[in-house]
């Protein structure tokens, strides 16, 4: 077992681990934190992005223990005083989401396209970014819709 | 995934120090092989020996027509360097292609060309660079350390601290991907030195090499109608459910046509 330390969505959390214990298995089975979903056992579809100091990672092929002494943040992290994050409201209000599974991944990944790409993207940008995220329900349209307008809404 | 003890190694003398003292050791990089083959229990190492605490293998410096990377320099470092897009734009280029945005944040240079899978991208611009790979004992050129499908020339207790690309005059890398994957279902890396033309492929066969019949029609000359006539062993090609041996040979040329036609440019 490893004790482990780290900042998730701005708190300091501690705690013990298995060697081979996935930051993604921490996050959900430890800290609770279920919005950060598995969609596979390959590293393909996404779901499980969050971000670890300031880049997205995917959290399901990560050891908790490279995450020692990071700072992470997972959807939950998003939301301010009740008030959803621009790209979340974005996802909200073009209609992003089906299932919604793949949804937590498609926003986090989302938000490190805006710090890459600034707050106007164009639609092939988005889709060539939006490469390792995966869903089975939407054929995209709305996503990439989304992401743009949750760009926007972040350039304030 | 089996579970196995792991260490965070502070120095390159204290990670294969590791590595000789575990029964059956791994180092891990960015994890983004290691981890996935892990998980499908086709890798259980006794002992993961963590190379992310070690400071100065991460880092790119260009000193004169020398670009050198260090191991742990993530993809998406390399996409991301304005030296590297200044001296060989085609492997920023390269690097910006590999899987998507959360694989190149964790993914590195080193893990990719250790792994040696058929299909990276990485071993086709150490080969058409005639680049050079540092390890913590000696160095290797790219020809020589490629051994054969996931073979290098590395000893279990070897570890890669960089590698070094020399400048060419002109170079582009061009793939036709796997769009589940993004790997190279081929690649080719082209690239015109002072020494003359050199082309490394990927994917097509077992393991990255030089494309010397290539390299012998173009004659020195940037010239893409030259590779018609090359008549390339499909024998040797990979088939797949993605590709068959004969497809893959018409996308060598193919490939190789449209980087030669990058490079004119
Ligand atoms: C979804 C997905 C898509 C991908 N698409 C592509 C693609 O399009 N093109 C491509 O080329 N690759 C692709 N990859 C692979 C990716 O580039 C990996 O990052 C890379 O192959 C391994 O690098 P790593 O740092 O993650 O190494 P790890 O997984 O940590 O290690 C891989 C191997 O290298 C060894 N190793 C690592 N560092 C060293 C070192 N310094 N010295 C000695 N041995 C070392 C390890 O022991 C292990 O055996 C993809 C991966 C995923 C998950
Ligand atoms: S669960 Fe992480 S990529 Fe699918
Ligand atoms: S909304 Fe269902 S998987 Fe994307």
């Amino acid at each position: 077992m490893l004790s482990i330390n780290m900042t998730v969505n701005g708190q300091a959390v501690s705690g013990e681990v298995e060697e081979r214990t996935l930051l993604v298995q921490f996050l959900r089975e430890q800290l609770r934190l279920t919005g950060t979903h598995i969609g596979c056992d390959t590293s393909q579809c996404g779901a499980c992005v969050v971000q670890v100091d300031g880049n997205s990672v995917k959290s399901c092929t990560m050891l908790a223990a490279q995450a020692d002494g990071c700072e992470v943040t997972t959807i939950e992290g998003l939301a301010s005083n009740g008030e959803l994050h621009p790209m979340q409201q974005a996802f909200k209000d073009n209609h992003g989401l089906q299932c919604g599974f793949c949804t937590p991944g498609m926003v986090m990944s989302a938000i490190d396209i805006v710090k890459r790409n600034g707050s106007v993207v164009d639609e092939a940008t988005v889709r060539k970014e939006l490469e390792g995220n995966i869903c089975r329900c939407t054929g995209y349209h709305n996503i990439v819709k989304a992401v743009q307008a949750g760009a926007k809404g972040m350039g304030g | 995934m089996y579970n196995f003890s792991y260490q965070k190694a502070a120095s390159v003398d204290e990670a294969v120090a590791a590595m000789q003292a575990a029964e059956d050791g791994k180092f891990v990089a960015g994890g983004q092989t290691m981890l996935p083959t892990m998980k499908h229990r086709l890798a259980s190492p006794s002992d993961v020996i963590d190379l992310g605490g070690i400071a100065d293998l991460a880092g790119i410096a260009v000193d004169g027509d020398t670009v050198t990377i260090g191991a742990m320099t993530t993809h998406a470092a390399v996409a991301a360097s304005a030296e590297v897009g200044e001296t060989i734009p085609a492997l920023a280029a390269l690097a910006g292609n590999i899987g998507d945005p959360a694989v190149r944040n964790r993914g590195t240079l080193g893990g990719s060309i250790a792994n040696n899978d058929p299909a990276a991208d990485y071993p086709a611009a150490l080969i058409g660079l005639g680049a050079t790979v540092k390890t913590n004992r000696r160095e290797i050129a790219a020809e020589d350390f490629f051994t054969g499908m996931f073979e290098t020339a590395l000893a279990e207790d070897e570890l890669i601290t960089a590698v070094s690309f020399p400048k060419p005059e002109v170079a582009a890398y061009m793939k036709f991907d796997n769009p589940a994957s993004r790997y190279a279902i081929v690649g080719v890396f082209v690239a015109k030195t002072g020494a003359g033309i050199r082309i490394g492929v990927t994917g097509a066969t077992t393991c990255a090499h030089r494309g010397k019949r290539l390299e012998q029609a173009l004659g020195g000359e940037l010239n893409a109608a030259a590779i018609d006539g090359v008549d390339l062993p499909v024998d040797k090609m990979n088939a797949d459910m993605h590709a068959s041996a004969e497809y893959r040979a018409h996308l060598v040329k193919v490939m190789t046509k449209r980087a030669i036609e990058a490079c004119a440019a």
